[in-house]
C-alpha cells in the first residue's frame, strides 16, 4: 500500500503546479464604471485632445468613441489577424495638437514570404479617415507563427519613439541576434529615422533601430513619471514574466537566462543570471501573463500615487505594485475577476482607464 | 518504477494502434500538434487540462468530444458566451485564431486524439470548410 501512495506524491505536486494561482490579496477599496461597452480585445487606446477616445480592436477595427457613440475609422491598413497578432497599440505624438501624428502597430503581411510580422505606421486622422499614412517599420521575416508580436509604443520625454517586437515564436533564433528582428525594444525618431546615438548604429549588419535585446514578448511599456526611464514588462515562459527598465544596448537575457521553465514543465536553461545580461526589476512566478502598464501619477486615488499598475490576462485582474528602493514590495488585485486585462492608461483627467477583453473600457474609481 | 513504465508503454502502443489504420489521420495529428503548440497551449496547457474557471479542459472534455461542430466552429471563428464543460460553466471568450481550414482540421484531429481522448472519425478540410459562423 505504501509504495503505491508514494506515486501519488509527485502526481499531487504536478497538479498543484498546473493549478497554480498567485497569492496576491484582493483589494476591494475601489469602485469602477464601464465607460465603453461591447469591446472584444481593446488592445490599445488613447485620449484625443477633445477627450474622445481612439480604440484599437485586435481584429482590425479602429474605433473613434465620442459622446457615447462609436464610429469606425476608415483607411486602417489590412491586418494579419492570426494568433496573438492583429491591430495592436496606439500612441499620439507628444505634439499631437500641433502636428496630428498618430502612431500604431499591427501585424502585417507586407513583404516577401508567407505570414506576417509586426509593423509600425503613422498617419493623421481626417474626417474619420486615416490619411498621410507612412509605414515607419516592418519587421522581417514574415512567419505564420502565432506568437509574440510585442507592439507597445511610447514616447520618452526627449521625443524618441520606443516600440517593442516579441521574438515571434523563434526563441533560439531571434532574441540574442541583433542582426534579426524580434525580441527587441526599438528606438526611432518621430519620423521613423534612426537616431544617431542608437547603440548599434555602427555594428555591421545590425538592425540599427534596436535599442535593447534578449526580450521575449513585451506587451507593456510606460515612461516613468519622474525618472523618465522606459519601463517594460514581458511575458516569460511558465514562471518567468518580468519587469525591466530599458537601457541602451543592454541584453535582457532571453532565453539564456530566465526564471521560468517551458510550458510543458521541462527546463531550457539552468541559469537565472549571467555576466553581461540584465536582471529583471521584478519577476512573477506563477506567471500572471502581463499586458498593459501604467503609473498612477495623479492624486485621484489616496495613498496610491507612484504605484505601478500591470494587467493580468491569465488571472484577470489589475496588479497594483507598490515600489520601494527599486523593488516591488507589495502587490494587490484591483478590478479582480472582471476579465482578461489587456491595456491600462492614465487619462488626461488623472483617472485610470483599463481595457478589459469582452467587456470594454473601465474607469477605476476611488471608493466613495 | 516498473508499473509506471508499463503504463507508459501501454499508452504508447495504444496510441499507435488507434491511428495505425489511417496514415492520413496520423499525419494530420502530427501537424495538429504543432498548431496546438503555437496557438492553444498557452491557455489550454500542455496536458490539455486548461485552467480552472478560466480556460476549459480539452482532455476528457465532454464538450469537445460530443459537440464536434461547435468545437470546429469555435476554433475556426473564435467563441464567446457561456459554455458548460464537464458540468462546469466557462465564460472566457476565445479570440478568432486566424487558422486555415486545414490547420483547424489538423488541430481538431490532434486534440481529439491527445491525452486520454480518442476519435477515429477524422475531421477533414472539407468538413471544416462547410462550417459557417
Amino acid at each position: 500500500m505504501i509504495p503505491k501512495l508514494l506515486y501519488l506524491i509527485p502526481l499531487t505536486f504536478f497538479s498543484f503546479i498546473t493549478c497554480a494561482q498567485d497569492k496576491n490579496p484582493v483589494n476591494t477599496n475601489h469602485d469602477y464604471e464601464v465607460v465603453v461597452t461591447d469591446l472584444k480585445i481593446p488592445w490599445g487606446f488613447v485620449f484625443l485632445p477633445d477627450n474622445s477616445m481612439l480604440i484599437n480592436e485586435k481584429e482590425g477595427q479602429m474605433i473613434h468613441f465620442i459622446d457615447g457613440k462609436k464610429t469606425l475609422i476608415e483607411g486602417v491598413p489590412e491586418v494579419y489577424n492570426r494568433g496573438q497578432g492583429g491591430l495592436m497599440d496606439l500612441a499620439l505624438h507628444p505634439n499631437y495638437k500641433e502636428n496630428g501624428w498618430l502612431y500604431f502597430t499591427y501585424a502585417s503581411t507586407e513583404g516577401e514570404g508567407d505570414g506576417g510580422n509586426t509593423a509600425l505606421m503613422r498617419a493623421k486622422l481626417k474626417d474619420s479617415k486615416l490619411v498621410e499614412k507612412q509605414l515607419l517599420y516592418k519587421a522581417t521575416p514574415n512567419t505564420t507563427k502565432g506568437q509574440h508580436f510585442g507592439s507597445r509604443i511610447v514616447f520618452d520625454n526627449e521625443g524618441y519613439l520606443y516600440f517593442t517586437i516579441g521574438e515571434r515564436g523563434e526563441r533560439d533564433v531571434n532574441p540574442q541576434d541583433i542582426t534579426r528582428d524580434g525580441g527587441k525594444v526599438y528606438r526611432l525618431n518621430d519620423d521613423g529615422s534612426i537616431p544617431d546615438d542608437n547603440p548599434f548604429v555602427n555594428k555591421p549588419n545590425a538592425k540599427k533601430a534596436i535599442y535593447s535585446y534578449g526580450h521575449r514578448n513585451q506587451q507593456g511599456m510606460v515612461v516613468h513619471p519622474t525618472t523618465g526611464e522606459v519601463w517594460t514588462h514581458e511575458h516569460g515562459p511558465r514562471g518567468g514574466d518580468e519587469i525591466n527598465i530599458v537601457k541602451a544596448g543592454a541584453n535582457y537575457g532571453w532565453p539564456v537566462i530566465s526564471y521560468g521553465i517551458n510550458y510543458s514543465g521541462t527546463k531550457f536553461t539552468d541559469k537565472t543570471a549571467q555576466e553581461g545580461m540584465e536582471q529583471p526589476l521584478h519577476y512573477w512566478d506563477p506567471s500572471i501573463a502581463p499586458s498593459g502598464m501604467a503609473f498612477i501619477t495623479s492624486d485621484k486615488y489616496p495613498g496610491w500615487k507612484g504605484d505601478l499598475l500591470v494587467g493580468s490576462l491569465k488571472f484577470q485582474y489589475v496588479d497594483k505594485c507598490v515600489l520601494k528602493d527599486g523593488k516591488v514590495v507589495k502587490e494587490e488585485r484591483l478590478l479582480d475577476g472582471l476579465g482578461r486585462v489587456r491595456t491600462i492608461n492614465e487619462g488626461p483627467d488623472g483617472y485610470i482607464y483599463v481595457g478589459i477583453e469582452n467587456l470594454g473600457i473601465v474607469k477605476l474609481l476611488p471608493k466613495k | 518504477m516498473l508499473p509506471i513504465l508499463i503504463l507508459f508503454l501501454s499508452m504508447l502502443s495504444c496510441n499507435n494502434s488507434k491511428t495505425k489504420q489511417n496514415p492520413q489521420l496520423k499525419k494530420s495529428i502530427e501537424r495538429g500538434a504543432t498548431v496546438y503548440e503555437d496557438f492553444c497551449m498557452q491557455c489550454h496547457l500542455p496536458d490539455g487540462k486548461g485552467v480552472p474557471q478560466t480556460y476549459p479542459p480539452l482532455d476528457n472534455s465532454d464538450y469537445l468530444m460530443n459537440k464536434r461542430k461547435e468545437s470546429i466552429k469555435a476554433i475556426k471563428y473564435g467563441m464567446s458566451g457561456e459554455i458548460i464543460v464537464n458540468g462546469k460553466t466557462y465564460n472566457t471568450a476565445m479570440a478568432p485564431l486566424g487558422l486555415t481550414d486545414a490547420e483547424v482540421a489538423d488541430v481538431m484531429n490532434y486534440i481529439t486524439n491527445a491525452w486520454s481522448n480518442k476519435n477515429l472519425n477524422m475531421v477533414t478540410v472539407n468538413e471544416v470548410s462547410k462550417i459557417q459562423p
